[in-house]
């Protein structure tokens, strides 16, 4: 019963701060809107990575892909057929979540037979791969020049204007958020997490743990893809930069920070991210270690994130006499 | 004939150079089951470090071995003091290397600026020997050589001795070692230091050839990976061959497929790991 | 337990919020000239950035933080090399800190994402570094607010060509960095170059960053009679080391960035005797150059290159095109015409604009050598100018309608004739 509890009063206390952020972001400066907007952008990312690494137990070092996918694809729509610029920026919406989960489900040949470190290697090899086609395949892409959006689309509303192209992203944020919430406590999001617990048991208990992880690709691929739609109009630029190496270990240190397996935590470890790197950038030149040390304080002390840290707290006052290490990364139960 | 060997000779020296960055992964991997992210880190600092001795002291020839075991005290110290007390735990201890190398990234710009450097060697080895009307840079045989010659000591060292008999038997089983009665935390350190100061060699001998300068971390790393997936991980031999292979795969692929050139890399990563998770020669 | 935790969380946020956004609010004084420089400040292009902002800065020094007449508020904001940061903090410097310009932008695609940014919030922003050729070609009237104050990457590479071919060239293997600036340079080399007669037979692409020319230097072709280079960062003194470890003994000719001014001190004396082309070189025996050089020197320590003259040249622009105003920014439009009727003498010698808002100014080949200049200790390498091609626009000789008929230069334009 406590469970159920704890969990209604964890949606409750999301619930809240979402609320909280939509009044009160707006209502702030214009940076502030400006890098909310990137920020839950990108927590949609890394929502796509704590699929795969707080709920399969796979970390992906490749996600930036898709990302890509999804700009690209939104980009040359837009630059090259002049589509997706009014109502039919939903049709585009739709693409690139196909695009995403179609590249996915060819990716996830190759890489979803391998698990651990080999995972990390083969995402990481897939991801680059796309970065030198973004880079050479020049009459698609444009090479390094990018693709400019002409302007943002559309339909009634008018996202020309910061605050309300937020409103829209935190709209999208929100509406995945729920979606993955409520896949991850399905029947298949429960057999996820046994997977990432303990394989071997799964499979003699007769799932097809292969296909659960290369679903969860999909999906994750999915997201990735729609978040590549996003972040093409907030930027209004798409350049192979996009698809470096970094951005993809951007969103697996954002996961890392907030928590991995909460969903949210992407979210809290983007706004960290973010936060440090553009606002406190601003104030001194020092921020690189402020984030560095931020994340390895993290992962010796807090190794389940941000959104941990009562757990451990609690653990630490009624475990003093004990001693608390070898804790695992992600949470046994959520 | 000529543009066969010139480009046999050429990819085997830039083996050489990818053995010293991916034999420290591979071994760093087979005792710690650890993919250590700050690899490209200890290969800059190992440059940087140098340039700093050659800049105070003017000499080449000690730069190597004070940079080497100045990266081989960084590596000790970061094994024993943050990944030790995380016990056995890969993938935290993996995403604890990542966070290092961004520290080691903006201190090293802090601290050196991002000037692109190199190493100057001496002027004796920037000669290159003539045989039958092709030149042969001296110093990529003498990346050869030194790649050669560290990879010799260090089988030797694991064949014949006994402390390479405990590093071997903790490759091969961990737990069976502890059994027996061998520190494996010892060994794990050591292993570690040892990796850090091939990436730190690598590094130096690396400067006069690919350049010392930001951003060369991350650019270095996805080849010591394809070092150690295509020789399989903890096996000396195999990232000996790997290097060989990337090296010459690289260099060919870039000479007869210039159009495919970001993918040379890549590419045969992926396929290889697709067909054998665990490296060509890997064992799991 | 649970719903504390929430309450708690929900209540550091929402202070977190509120702090953040109440520390941000801009204090806006509007008589001052309010300057926003983006410039990668970390990253991989961190060097690169300084130079532009120590560049802009050593001018605002120069003349007691006034630039114009008017007193300014320059705000640096860090791009870290990546275009889709450089758009946030420039749309920050336009709404927030209503700046009344922007400045900066180093890769082509940080070029082509800040224009429309200009145009959207009609602010001025003016180019400084980033030589993406379309963005004053063909692009040009998307960005009514967009002025660049440098180069196009073609631009010295037509007299480039020119003067090869004048030098009894006949046949050029270019071998040139695999992306934009690689294939507009090559491009603008290669135009001139065929039309005065020469043939280019081969073209070598390795990829951007790469430092091993290992593969590539074999396959040179053995009829030519030299090499074109376009390196950049790290590429740039690996090329002509290994080039000659490999016993080839073409002479080098080479765009400007292959040899840069501050990175040409770190090279070893194998690049003697390179020729390239720029419209700046740190040895320009000019009284404005060697002042320009001198204070550089004295307060950074470095060579300055041509990241740095660019900015100090244009905090030199913006401070008269101010002055005209009568020491007020006029609005951007204005601004911007100010701006295209100067002719100033700039460290880089005289400068104009075309009515692309492209700088016309000189292009100078020059010639690496071992020398003291500007009171050095000891012989050192510096681009030694040997030749001055002055007056050069962005269209060359070709003259602008015929020169935009034809398609942006790239991999595969202009075509290989002669490439088998």
């Amino acid at each position: 019963m406590s469970a159920t509890m704890s969990q209604k009063a964890r949606i409750l206390a999301v619930a809240a701060v979402l609320l909280a952020l939509a009044i009160i972001v707006p209502l702030s400066s214009s940076f502030v809107v400006l890098l909310a907007t990137r920020a839950l952008v990108f927590a949609i990312l890394a929502m796509s990575v704590d699929i795969l690494l707080g709920f399969a137990g796979l970390a992906s070092l490749g996600q930036a892909a898709y990302l890509s996918v999804g700009a690209y694809l939104t980009a040359i729509l837009a630059a090259k057929y002049q589509f997706g610029l009014g109502w039919d920026f939903w049709l585009v919406v739709l693409f690139a979540v196909l695009l995403g989960a179609a590249t996915a489900a060819f990716f996830g040949l190759f890489a979803v037979r391998a698990t651990g470190v080999y995972f990390l290697m083969i995402t990481l090899a897939l991801g680059q791969c796309v970065w030198g086609l973004a880079y050479r395949w020049n009459s698609l892409t444009n090479g390094d020049n990018g693709i400019n959006l002409t302007s943002r689309p559309n339909f009634g509303l008018d996202l020309a204007n910061e605050r309300t192209f937020f409103f829209l992203v935190f709209a999208f944020f929100s509406v995945t958020l729920l979606m993955l919430y409520v896949l991850v406590r399905s029947p298949f999001g429960r057999s996820l997490e046994g997977i990432r617990e303990r394989e071997l048991r799964m499979q003699i208990l007769g799932y097809n743990t292969w296909l659960h992880k290369y679903i969860a690709f999909v999906i994750a691929g999915a997201v990735g893809g729609l978040s590549g739609v996003l972040w093409a109009h907030t930027n209004g630029l798409v350049s192979p930069d996009t698809v470096v190496l970094t951005t993809s270990v951007d969103a697996l240190l954002m996961v890392v920070l907030g928590g991995a397996g909460t969903l949210v935590g992407g979210a809290i470890g983007s706004a960290i991210v973010f936060g440090l790197r553009e606002y406190l950038s601003t104030l001194v030149p020092w921020w690189q270690y402020v984030l560095g040390g931020v994340y390895v304080l993290t992962i010796l002390y807090m190794p389940m994130g941000l959104m941990g840290l009562p757990a451990r707290i609690r653990q630490w006052r009624g475990a003093r006499s004990r001693s608390a290490n070898g804790q695992s990364l992600m949470p046994a139960q959520s | 004939m000529q543009f066969w060997l010139i480009q046999a000779f050429n990819g085997i020296s830039y083996g050489a150079l990818l053995f010293l960055l991916g034999s420290g992964l591979s071994l760093i991997f087979g005792v710690m089951r650890i993919v250590n992210l700050s690899h490209g880190s200890y290969f800059l600092w190992g440059g940087y470090i140098a340039l700093s001795v050659i800049w105070a002291t003017g000499s080449w020839g000690l730069s190597l071995p004070l940079a080497a075991l100045a990266v081989a005290l960084i590596g000790l110290v970061m094994e024993r003091v943050f990944l030790r007390p995380l016990g056995f735990d890969p993938l935290r201890q993996v995403l604890l290397t990542v966070g290092f190398a961004y520290l080691f990234q903006q201190g090293a710009l802090d601290i050196w600026g991002g000037n692109n450097m190199e190493i100057n060697p001496p002027s004796a080895l920037t000669h290159s020997v003539v045989l039958g009307g092709m030149y042969f840079p001296l110093y990529r045989l003498f990346m050869i050589t030194t790649a050669l010659a560290i990879g010799l000591t260090i089988w030797l060292g694991m064949e014949k001795t006994r402390v390479g008999a405990m590093v071997r038997a903790t490759v091969d089983d961990a737990q069976m070692a502890r059994g027996v009665g061998i520190d494996t935390n010892r060994v794990s350190m050591l292993i570690f230091a040892l990796g850090a100061l091939l990436a730190a060699v690598g590094g130096v001998i690396g400067g006069a050839f690919l350049g010392v300068y930001p951003g060369l971390d991350f650019e270095v790393l996805p080849l010591a990976f394809a070092v150690v997936i295509i020789g399989g991980m903890g096996s000396l031999g195999g990232a000996a061959i790997g290097a060989m292979l990337v090296g010459l795969a690289d260099n060919f692929g870039k000479a007869l497929f210039p159009e495919l050139a970001y993918f040379t890399l890549y590419a045969p990563m992926v396929l290889i790991l697709a067909i054998k998770p665990t490296g060509l020669f890997g064992r799991e | 337990m649970m719903s504390k935790f929430a309450m708690r969380v929900g209540f550091i946020l929402m202070s977190a919020c509120v702090a953040v956004a109440a520390g941000l609010t801009p204090a806006a004084a509007q008589e001052n000239l309010r300057i926003g420089l983006l410039s990668p400040m970390t990253g991989f292009l961190s060097q690169t950035g300084q130079d532009m902002t120590h560049g802009f800065q050593l001018y605002l020094e120069e003349h007691h933080g006034m630039l114009g007449g008017a007193k300014v508020d320059l705000i640096v904001e860090d791009t870290q090399g990546k275009p889709d940061t450089a758009v946030t903090k420039a749309k920050k410097l336009a709404l927030q800190d209503h700046v009344d310009m922007f400045i900066g932008g180093v890769l082509a695609s940080t070029g082509y994402a800040l224009a429309p940014v200009s145009t959207e919030q009609k602010t001025v922003y003016i180019s400084s570094v980033a030589a993406a050729d379309d963005l004053t070609q063909r692009q040009l009237d998307k960005y009514p607010y967009f002025i660049r104050t440098t180069w196009t990457s073609s631009l010295p590479n037509h007299p480039l060509g020119q003067w090869a071919c004048e030098q009894g060239y006949k046949k050029v293997v270019a071998i040139a960095a695999d992306y934009a600036f690689g294939y507009e340079s090559v491009g603008g080399f290669q135009k001139a170059f065929e039309d005065c007669g020469g043939k280019v037979i081969q073209k070598i692409w390795p990829p951007l960053g790469n430092k091993d020319f290992g593969p590539f230097i074999p396959t040179i072709k053995s009829d030519a009679d030299v090499i074109y280079s376009l390196m950049v960062g790290p590429m740039a003194p690996q090329f002509p080391k290994q080039l000659r470890e490999a016993g080839v003994k073409l002479p080098i000719i080479a765009g400007g960035t292959s040899y840069d001014d501050y990175n040409v001190a770190f090279d070893s004396d194998v690049v003697v005797g390179d020729v390239s082309a720029l419209m700046y070189s740190a040895a320009l025996q000019t009284p404005k150059n060697g002042a320009f050089v001198k204070s550089f020197r004295a307060k950074y320590n470095a060579v300055p290159g041509y990241y740095a003259e660019a900015n100090y040249t244009t905090a030199q622009m913006v401070d008269e095109a101010i002055a005209k105003s009568g020491g007020k920014f006029p609005g951007p439009e204005q601004f911007i015409k100010n701006m295209l009727g100067l002719k100033i003498d700039a460290a880089r010698g005289p400068v104009s604009f075309d009515d692309m808002r492209n700088p016309v100014e000189n292009v100078y080949i020059r010639k690496v050598e071992k020398t003291t200049l500007f009171g050095d200790a000891k012989p050192e390498l510096w681009n030694v100018v040997i030749k001055t091609y002055p007056n050069v626009s962005q269209f060359w000789t070709y003259g602008k309608d015929a020169f935009l008929k034809q398609p942006v230069y790239n991999r595969d334009f202009p075509p290989c004739k002669y490439c088998e």
